[in-house]
């Protein structure tokens, strides 16, 4: 069973988000999404002072078998990026929520975290799935 | 937001119905899932069970993660495919390959159908038991399949071709044994494991029927012997020794717990990739295709020109390669620079492009490695288009790694 944190909101494409004490947004993906994917061994992540639009393709994390793009779930300025996935990627897979963050964001609007799942629509959204 | 539609544990339909992608058995799986969207789950109608093993319900016990691999129901990993890829090179893994095809030849003319129907001789095949790897061509020198044929008498041979191939495979079979007084019949009811790696036959020895014991204890590699239905070959698919074994259906789960009880570790088709990539062994439908020659795919060695009478479906072809000289080559790539090559990326080299046909992560090695079919010219020096960025490789001669050493100095 996947662990679904209760202060994230989170994405059907299985990024959870964390809105912090400073206004930016923390990006991540879900326990469930590393589950499925597997074993992580290299994360491309964006550049800090890039600039993204909602649904662009903003970093890779790639398993043992395949790559995925993560999309940007909303649009914004990447402000910092984690660094120590470079050399520690399987930290996405051990601690999806914390250590295994992948960027925070300064968002252009915080309008779409409305339109976001919390944990009960979350863990029904994968349910769904899994029907 | 990872795409996860290439994960779905469950069967997948073409939205025309009915037909199953089992073109798509191994790329769509192993290789690179990076277009993300090709897969998106509006093509998928629906659940469509796969065909299952007679261990499924023991892997799916045992917490497998199971994918559709070529219309089959397959474990990919118990929990971590990286550790069960260490458990092969260092010590004992069991796979579960039953969803294979088996096919056996019978006949007076066995022999000289499978001297036409394959590139390599099994002329060579001089005593009961041997086992030869070949190329099945088309007339276009194209290969059909990979295979492995043993000599089991004078008129009886035994084929084992891949899973998802299976229909293409007997459909041309059975077309090119019409001229020939043999039959071949797809065996039925039976399960098929390989057991690998450098303690795989210490620990699985005393597990095989005892009438089979002193004649499994000198095989040689390519070797296999057989008993009360029960077929153990000296071969395998990891670069480790160790065997694959043919065994009847109702033996197969209890089989299967022994093996695990004798602490041989259950191994996915994941780690399966990984290994056969280190030990730069071809996979069939992305190192090798029916519209690509033997000759560039690495596989020069398997076709046996002599003798020159030998008129093997697809000979016609290769020779008039071989004469109009030969372009490509297939390598192994070291990546040097950060970033995973996979199947399909292009590689830029001093005499020419070229590109990966097997890339991944190697476990072993801890950086990415590839095969790859470049300009016979390309030196030791490459770049990868990984993500439109041109990232630095060498240039190798494979396999990489072959009996828990690595082989190849970065």
């Amino acid at each position: 069973m996947s662990e679904i944190p209760e202060d994230l909101k989170y994405t059907e494409d299985h990024e959870w988000l964390r809105v912090e004490e400073d206004g930016l947004i923390t990006v991540g993906i879900t326990d469930h999404a590393q589950g499925a994917l597997g074993e992580l061994v290299f994360v491309e992540l964006p550049e800090e002072g890039q600039v993204f639009n909602k649904g662009d393709a903003c970093a890779v994390v790639e398993s043992v078998k395949a790559a995925s793009d993560v999309y940007c779930p909303l649009g914004g300025l990447i402000t910092d990026v984690n660094s120590n996935l470079a050399d520690e990627p399987e930290l996405v897979n051990t601690n999806p929520h914390e250590g295994g963050w992948l960027f925070r964001i300064a968002p252009e609007s915080e309008d779409v975290l409305e339109t976001l799942m919390d944990t009960i629509a979350y863990e029904e959204y994968l349910s769904g799935l899994e029907d | 937001m990872p795409d996860l539609s290439g994960y779905r544990t469950e069967g997948r339909q073409l939205p025309t119905g009915g037909c199953r992608l089992f073109s798509f058995y191994d790329s769509e799986l192993f290789s690179d899932i990076g277009t993300v969207g090709a897969f998106a789950p509006a093509t998928f109608v629906g659940k469509v069970m796969g065909m299952r093993t007679p261990l499924y319900q023991a892997h799916v016990d045992a917490g497998a993660k199971i994918v559709d691999f070529g219309g089959w129901d397959m474990p990919l990993h118990y929990g971590s495919q990286i550790d069960e890829h260490h458990a092969v090179r260092q010590s004992a893994g069991i796979f579960d390959v039953s969803h294979m095809t088996v096919v056996d030849i019978f006949g007076a003319e066995a022999k000289a159908y499978l001297q036409h129907l394959l590139a390599n001789d099994v002329a060579k095949l001089k005593k009961p038991g041997k086992g030869l790897y070949s190329c099945m061509l088309n007339e276009q020198g194209g290969v059909i399949d990979d295979l492995i044929v043993y000599r089991r008498s004078d008129e009886n041979y035994r084929v084992i071709v891949n899973a998802a191939t299976r229909d293409t495979d007997i459909a041309w079979m059975t077309e090119v044994v019409k001229g020939f007084s043999a039959n071949m019949v797809p065996a039925k009811d039976y399960a098929m494991f390989a057991v690998q790696g450098p303690q795989a036959i210490a620990l699985a020895g005393s597990l095989i029927p005892a009438s089979l014991q002193a004649d499994v204890a000198v095989l040689e590699p390519f070797q296999a012997a057989e008993a009360d239905g029960v077929f153990v070959a000296r071969t395998g698919y990891t670069g480790e020794d160790g065997w694959e074994l043919v065994i009847p259906t109702d033996l197969a789960v209890s089989w299967w717990n022994k093996f695990i009880s004798a602490g041989i570790r259950p191994c996915g088709l994941g780690a399966r990739d990984t290994l056969r990539l280190e030990a730069a062994m071809n996979l069939y439908g992305q190192d090798m295709s029916a519209s690509v020659s033997p000759l560039v795919s690495g596989l020069g060695w398997t076709v046996a020109w002599a003798p020159a009478d030998r008129k093997f479906i697809g000979r016609a072809a290769l020779e008039g390669q071989r004469e109009a000289g030969i372009g490509e080559k297939l390598v192994g790539l070291i990546l040097r620079g950060r970033g995973i090559m996979r199947h399909d990326q292009r590689v830029t080299t001093p005499a020419g492009d070229g590109v990966i046909t097997s890339g991944g992560f190697s476990p072993s090695m801890e950086c990415s490695i590839a095969l790859a079919r470049v300009p016979v010219g390309a030196g030791a020096d490459c770049q990868v288009e990984i993500r439109g960025k041109h990232i630095d490789a060498s240039i190798v001669k494979p396999p990489f790694v072959r009996n828990g050493k690595i082989q190849i100095i970065t």
